[in-house]
């Protein structure tokens, strides 16, 4: 019984299940805080509990599904590739503004997280917290963090970005659509491109290229941070 | 079949490509950020035809959700050091995502050319 429990049969069909369960009530409810990623580890984590799967056996049977996120992250080259037409004659300031928005969201999370204290596990955790959670979790794993956190993180900040970022830009009276589809990829990723999409077509279209830049941008930008912070 | 098969061949090529470079700068970027660059860069120039991966990188980003979900359990046995600095994870996540939010926009649209 302990054998079936624990083989990839059983745990990938789980994972795809509550993962589906979340599609199915995400897709019903329509709202970010319905994010299939949060309903589906909802239902995942008590099934494990009460089946008494512990951690490193979910792990080790769901390891073909993590393995899956290497070839995503390249795949996003593609989408970046689609996408990069909308942007030509913006390049350098979309460059230089996202560059910037990644130093300061590394460097504010840094500041926060010192401020209360926070072991140096909970910062390199915290530190891609707007980027696309496949490349945020390779991030937190080579700086020694909790990839767990920043999963969870990255989604909940996805969510705040997409639920307030519109009424926010508004606020700061950010106005180009160019500026709105780009600051809610960057700051919120797929959750909050999938909101700029209902902004309009062009704010869509730059938010979903905002992902891949500020994944690689931070991805340079981090290691440069944390060799002049934790030496 | 075939079309999809050399998709797959592609995508695995450059995130092994990634890899080994990623390797030889002592893992300064992971492999798999500098296996997409390489892949934007291939489309770019032609190297690499559009049509020749699109189906399977479409498959892979839109059910992308779905691979964070291995890590996401691992909440189980992270929480205890998540639940002691929850304070500082709420006040750093809202605080600087508004930031980014604001710099990112501000600066974009100051400098951006208008539509």
């Amino acid at each position: 019984m302990r054998d079936i429990l624990t083989s990839e049969p059983f745990i990938l069909s789980l994972t795809i299940a509550c993962y589906y369960v979340g599609t199915l009530v995400n897709n019903w409810a329509k709202k970010p805080y319905t994010n299939p990623l949060l309903i589906s580890l909802i239902l995942i984590i008590p099934i494990l509990l009460i089946l008494d799967i512990d951690y490193e056996a979910y792990s080790k049977g769901s390891h073909i599904i993590s393995f899956m996120l290497g070839p995503a992250v390249v795949a996003l080259g593609y989408t970046l590739h689609k996408q990069i037409d909308y942007i030509r004659d913006n390049v350098r300031s979309i460059l230089i503004s996202v560059a910037v928005g990644s130093i300061v969201g590394v460097v504010s999370v840094l500041l926060i997280c010192s401020l209360f204290g926070s072991p140096k596990e909970i910062m390199v955790s915290m530190e891609p917290k707007s980027v696309t959670t496949p490349i945020a979790i390779g991030l937190s794993e080579r700086s020694g963090g909790i990839p767990s956190l920043t999963a969870i993180v990255v989604v909940i900040c996805g969510i705040l970005g997409s639920v307030v970022g519109p009424w926010f830009l508004d606020t700061i009276k950010v106005k180009s659509q160019v500026a709105r589809g780009l600051a809610m990829g960057a700051a919120a990723h797929g959750i909050g491109t999938s909101r700029a999409i209902q902004m309009g077509q062009v704010e869509g279209a730059v938010a979903g290229m905002a992902i891949g830049l500020m994944g690689v941008l931070t991805a340079v930008v981090i290691p440069i941070i944390e060799s002049f912070v934790f030496e | 079949m075939a079309q999809s098969l050399k998709g797959i061949l592609i995508i695995l090529a450059f995130l092994a490509g990634g890899e080994l470079i990623s390797w030889t700068i002592n893992h300064f970027v992971p492999g798999n950020v500098i296996g997409m660059v390489l892949l934007f860069v291939a489309l770019q120039t032609g190297i690499v035809k559009g049509n020749s991966v699109g189906k399977v990188a479409d498959l892979l980003t839109s059910n992308m959700a779905i691979m964070f979900l291995p890590a996401g359990v691992g909440l189980m046995v992270a929480y205890k050091i998540v639940t002691a600095n929850l304070v500082a994870i709420v006040f750093g996540s809202v605080i600087s995502t508004l930031l980014v939010l604001a710099f990112v926009g501000k600066m974009q649209d100051r400098w951006g050319k208008k539509q």
